[in-house]
C-alpha cells in the first residue's frame, strides 16, 4: 500500500513574540494572545526562504527514507511565498536531493493547503505506479501586512513527505478533498501582503471546509473520531482548529501533539504538514492519524494514515519537529524581524 | 642577466586626493621620479595598479600613463597581482632591464580608491579573494585577516595588545613621514577600543582607503654607476611567489607560504642571511599581517611575531626596524602603488634622506609586498653602494 | 558576481557539496579542478561530509554590496569530518558562541541576490547546533 516512506520538517530558529509586535501597535497583547491562542511565531533568518526551508525539510525526508535521490520521479512543492513568482522552487529541491533530471517538477498554491495538495499528487503518482517516489513538500514564509491581526501569527516553516510502496512508515489509508469558490483570503498579483474577509474567513471558509474535509473523509472510511489516536487540522491560530476538534467529536488529547501553533505561528502552507510530521516524530505502530488541511479561496484535503512497524526505525534518522520548535529559540525585538523581513525602505545599494 | 639600479624615486602624499584623478596622481609620481633621476625619458613604462577597472572605471593605463607623462609611444603596460601589483610593477620592470630589452624604465603603482563609497572599496578590495568560494560568502579582506589572527591566537597564544602593539607602532614611524596619510599617535587601548571592523580586528588594526602613487626609475647597474647623481642603490634581489588565493586551502592558516619562499629565495639571490639586513618595508595590511610576514621571513620563529613586536624588536630603534615609513597603516595603502611606496621609503633610507625618520643603520633592506591574503608575494632586497 | 550562467555552473558544488577525490593520490578537492597538484587529470566524484568544526572565525562587521542588511554576520573556516575544509557564513549564531573548535552542521541558505529582481544564489552555510 501506498504511504509516506520519509518525512522531514524544518523550522527556523528565530521568534517573536505576540508582546512585542503588539507594543509598536498599541495593541492588547493578552487579549490577542488569548483570542489568536498563540503567544509567539516563527520568523525566517534573512538568509531564508521557501527554497532553503523546502530543501532542508526535504533533506530530512530523505535521511529518514533512506533511498537515493536519483528515486525521486515527482516533486510538488505548495506554497504561497515562492521566492520567486516565475521560476519553480522545486528543482531547486530536486538539484539538493539529486533527483534531477529524471524527475517531474511543479510548484503549487491553493493559500495554506498547497502542501496538502503536493502530498495528494505525490500519493497519486505512487500509488498507480507512475513513478517509485515521489515527494509533497508544503513550506512557506507567511506574510502578514504589518498592523493586521495576521502579523501575529504568519510564521515559518515547512514539512516534506516522501511517498512510496516500499518500507512505508505510514500508509495512506484514505483520502478525501472538500472544496468550493469562497473568497475568504487572497492575494492580487504584485501586492505585498494578503487581504481577508475578517468575520467572513471563519464560519463560511476555515469551519465549512475543514468540517467538510474530515465528514467527507469519515463518511468515505466509514469511520469515527474515536477511531483515530491523533488528529490534525490545519492551524492559523491556536481557537480555530481546537474548537474545529470541538465540534467535530475530536479531544484535546488527540489534538494535542499536531496543534505547533502556539509557539509556531501560523505556517501557512506548512502548518498542518508540520503537524503530521510532529505527530510522526511521536506515533507508534498502529496508531491512525486523521489529518485535514485549508486553504483559502477555499477548501480542504484529509488523509488518514496508519503508522507501521517501520515508523520507529526512521523517527531518530533525522532532528524532529519538536527539536526545531523548541530548543534555544533567539528572539527578535520589532526593529530586527521588520529588517529580516525586508519591510524597511532603505536607499539603493550603489 | 645585467644587474640593475634604482636611479629615481618619487611619490605622491598619501591620503584622501579630491582633486587628483588616477592619470593625476601616476603622472606626479613619474615625473619626480624622472626628476630625481634626471632623465627625461624613458624607454618602457611599467604601471603597477590593482583593479582600476572597479575603482576608476578605468583601464587600458599602461598606454594612458604614457601618453599622459609625453612619453608615447614607448611601450607602457599594467601589471596587476592584487595589492602586491606594485612589487610586481617593479619585477616586471628589472625583467625589462636585466634582460637588455630597455635600458631606462619607469616602474609606477597607483591606486585611485576615493571615487567609490565604502561598500564599493570593499567589494572592489574583496576580488582579490576567490570570488566564487571566498568572496561570494560575503567575505572581506579584514575578514581573511581576522580569520588569520584567531588562529594565530589560538595556535600560539598571541594577544590582542601583541596585534595593536604593530599600529603604535607603525603610527609613531608615520608621525614623522610627510607623505603619511594618518599622521597620528595612537595607543594600544585606542586600538583595542576602535570601531569593530572583523573580530578580533578593528578599524585602528586595518590599513586605510587611500589615494596615491609611487614611481622608481631603473636602469643597468653599470649606468647608473656613471649617472653618479646620487647614492647608488642595487637591487640586490627580486622574488616572487605565489600560493592558494583562498585562505581556507591552506595547510597552516597562519603561515604565509607565498611570503616564505619568496624570501627565502631572496636571501639566496642576494647572498645574504636575514641578519644581514637592516631593516624592511612589509605589507601591515592588517596588524596580524605583519607578525604572519616576520614569521615568513624567518626574522622570528614560527608563533613569536606577537612577542617580538612587544618586546620592541621591529620599532624604530630596536634591532631590526619593521616599516619606518610607518607602514601601510599609517602611510596609507593605495593598494597599487603600495609596493612601489615601500621601494621609495627604502631608497630614501638607503640614501640618507629620511630626515626626522632616518635610521642609524641603513645599507641594506628588504621589501616584502604581498596580494590578497597572501596569495601572492614579492620581495626585493636593495643596498646601497 | 550573480548572473544566471554563474548560479548554474555552481549548482553541483554549492547544492549538493560535491567535490572529486583525485585517482592516484586520493587528495579531495573542493570545488573540483582539472588538474591535481600531484600532476593526475583523473578524479572520482566525491560528496563532502556535511558535518565538522570551527577551525578559526570572525564577526564581519562592515560587510561588502549586498551584505549589508545581515551585518554582523559569522564566518569560519569549517573543517569537515573527512578533513576537507570550506570558508562561509556561520548562520545563526551569535557572536559570543563562536570559538575554534564549535561543532558545525552544513545548511543550505539563501547567499547573495542579484538585486530585488535578480537571480537567488543559494549555497552552503554552517550552523551551530541549536
Amino acid at each position: 500500500m501506498a504511504g509516506i516512506v520519509g518525512y522531514g520538517a524544518y523550522i527556523p530558529r528565530y521568534r517573536i513574540k505576540v508582546e512585542e509586535i503588539a507594543k509598536v501597535w498599541g495593541a492588547d497583547a493578552p487579549s490577542f494572545k488569548k483570542g489568536l491562542m498563540l503567544r509567539e511565531k516563527s520568523v525566517p533568518g534573512p538568509d531564508q526562504d521557501v527554497i532553503t526551508i523546502s530543501v532542508e525539510a526535504a533533506r530530512n525526508a530523505m535521511k529518514r527514507a533512506g533511498v537515493s535521490g536519483a528515486k525521486v520521479g515527482a516533486i510538488y512543492v505548495g506554497s504561497e511565498s515562492h521566492p520567486y513568482a516565475v521560476k519553480p522552487t522545486g528543482t531547486a529541491v530536486a538539484e539538493v536531493i539529486g533527483a534531477v533530471n529524471d524527475c517531474h517538477c511543479a510548484d503549487l498554491s491553493f493559500a495554506c493547503k498547497a502542501g496538502s495538495e503536493g502530498m495528494f499528487l505525490a500519493y497519486g503518482l505512487v500509488k498507480s505506479g507512475e513513478v517509485e517516489y515521489a515527494m509533497g513538500i508544503g513550506s512557506d514564509t507567511s506574510q502578514g501586512a504589518p498592523g493586521d491581526a495576521l502579523e501575529y501569527s504568519a510564521a515559518a516553516g515547512g514539512a516534506a513527505f516522501l511517498m512510496g510502496l516500499k518500507n512505508v512508515v505510514a500508509e495512506v489509508e484514505c483520502q478525501y478533498s472538500f472544496m468550493s469558490d469562497t473568497p475568504d483570503f487572497w492575494r492580487r498579483e504584485y501586492m505585498h501582503y494578503p487581504r481577508h474577509g475578517g468575520r467572513f474567513t471563519g464560519d463560511m471558509a476555515y469551519f465549512k471546509h475543514v468540517r467538510g474535509g474530515v465528514e467527507g473523509i469519515l463518511k468515505k472510511a466509514k469511520g469515527k473520531p474515536r477511531d483515530f489516536k491523533y488528529a490534525v487540522f490545519h492551524q492559523p491560530n491556536g481557537k480555530f482548529p481546537m474548537k474545529m476538534a470541538k465540534d467535530l467529536g475530536f479531544s484535546d488529547e488527540q489534538m494535542k501533539t499536531g496543534l505547533l501553533v502556539p509557539t509556531l505561528g501560523n505556517t501557512y502552507s506548512g502548518a498542518s504538514p508540520l503537524g503530521l510530521s510532529a505527530i510522526l516524530d511521536e506515533a507508534k505502530p498502529g496508531d491512525r492519524i486523521l489529518m485535514c488541511s485549508f486553504g483559502s479561496g477555499a477548501g480542504s484535503d484529509a488523509f488518514i494514515f496508519t503508522c507501521t512497524r517501520e515508523l520507529p526505525k526512521v523517527q531518530g534518522k533525522a532532528k524532529k519537529t519538536r527539536d526545531y520548535l523548541d530548543t534555544n529559540p533567539f528572539y527578535l525585538d520589532y526593529g530586527t524581524y521588520v529588517k529580516f523581513r525586508r519591510k524597511i525602505r532603505k536607499n539603493v545599494e550603489d | 642577466m645585467r644587474d640593475v639600479a634604482i636611479i629615481g624615486i618619487g611619490m605622491t602624499d598619501f591620503g584622501e586626493m579630491w582633486n587628483d584623478s588616477l592619470r593625476d596622481l601616476f603622472v606626479k609620481a613619474s615625473l619626480e621620479a624622472m626628476d630625481d633621476a634626471g632623465v627625461d625619458h624613458i624607454d618602457g613604462l611599467v604601471a603597477g595598479c590593482m583593479s582600476p577597472g572597479l575603482f576608476a572605471g578605468q583601464e587600458h593605463i599602461g598606454s594612458l600613463m604614457a601618453d599622459y607623462l609625453g612619453q608615447a609611444p614607448i611601450p607602457g603596460v599594467r601589471v596587476e597581482s592584487a595589492c602586491a601589483s606594485g612589487g610586481m610593477a617593479l619585477r616586471t620592470g628589472i625583467a625589462y632591464v636585466a634582460s637588455g630589452m630597455h635600458n631606462v624604465v619607469l616602474c609606477g603603482g597607483v591606486e585611485k580608491m576615493t571615487d567609490v563609497s565604502g561598500a564599493q572599496a570593499t567589494y572592489a578590495l574583496a576580488t582579490a579573494a576567490d570570488q566564487d568560494y571566498e568572496a561570494f560568502h560575503g567575505v572581506t579582506f579584514p575578514g581573511l585577516y581576522a580569520m588569520m589572527a584567531t588562529a594565530h591566537m589560538h595556535k600560539y597564544g598571541t594577544k590582542r595588545e601583541d596585534l595593536a602593539q604593530v599600529a603604535v607602532k607603525n603610527h609613531d614611524n608615520g608621525l614623522l613621514n610627510p607623505h603619511a596619510q594618518y599622521r597620528m599617535k595612537i595607543t594600544v587601548e585606542q586600538v583595542i577600543n576602535s570601531v569593530k571592523v572583523a573580530d578580533p580586528l578593528n578599524i585602528l588594526d586595518c590599513s586605510p582607503i587611500t589615494d596615491g602613487a609611487a614611481a622608481v626609475i631603473i636602469c643597468p647597474l653599470e649606468m647608473a654607476k656613471k649617472m653618479k647623481k646620487k647614492p647608488v642603490v642595487k637591487i640586490s634581489a627580486s622574488t616572487h611567489a605565489t600560493d592558494t588565493i583562498a585562505l581556507h586551502q591552506r595547510d597552516d592558516i597562519t603561515w604565509l607560504k607565498s611570503t616564505a619562499e619568496a624570501a627565502a629565495k631572496a636571501y639566496k639571490m642576494a647572498g645574504v642571511k636575514p641578519e644581514q639586513i637592516d631593516f624592511a618595508e612589509v605589507h601591515d595590511c592588517f596588524t596580524i599581517a605583519e607578525i604572519c610576514v616576520l614569521e615568513a621571513m624567518g626574522i622570528v620563529k614560527k608563533g613569536e611575531g606577537g612577542k617580538a613586536t612587544r618586546e620592541g624588536l621591529t620599532a624604530r630603534d630596536g634591532k631590526f626596524p619593521v616599516n619606518p615609513s610607518g607602514g601601510l597603516k599609517s602611510k596609507g595603502h593605495p593598494v597599487g602603488a603600495t609596493g612601489i611606496a615601500q621601494i621609495h621609503e627604502i631608497v630614501t633610507q638607503l640614501r640618507g634622506e629620511a630626515g626626522r625618520r632616518q635610521l642609524k643603520r641603513a645599507r641594506r633592506a628588504l621589501a616584502q609586498n604581498m596580494g590578497g591574503s597572501g596569495g601572492s608575494a614579492v620581495v626585493h632586497i636593495l643596498e646601497v653602494l | 558576481m550573480i548572473t544566471p550562467a554563474i548560479v548554474r555552473r555552481n549548482t553541483p558544488h554549492r547544492y549538493r557539496m560535491e567535490a572529486q577525490k583525485c585517482a592516484a593520490c586520493g587528495k579531495v578537492f573542493f570545488p573540483p579542478r582539472l588538474v591535481c597538484t600531484c600532476g593526475s587529470r583523473k578524479f572520482k566524484a566525491y560528496a563532502l561530509p556535511s558535518e565538522g568544526k570551527v577551525i578559526t572565525h570572525t564577526v564581519i562587521r562592515t560587510a561588502p554590496r549586498g551584505f549589508g542588511d545581515e551585518a554582523p554576520y559569522c564566518m569560519g573556516i569549517v573543517e569537515l569530518k573527512d578533513g576537507s575544509r570550506v570558508l562561509c557564513q556561520i548562520a545563526d549564531c551569535e557572536p559570543h558562541r563562536l570559538k575554534v573548535g564549535l561543532q558545525v552542521t552544513i545548511e543550505f541558505r539563501k547567499i547573495q541576490e542579484a538585486g530585488e529582481s535578480g537571480v537567488i544564489a543559494y549555497g552552503y552555510k554552517a550552523v551551530p547546533e541549536r
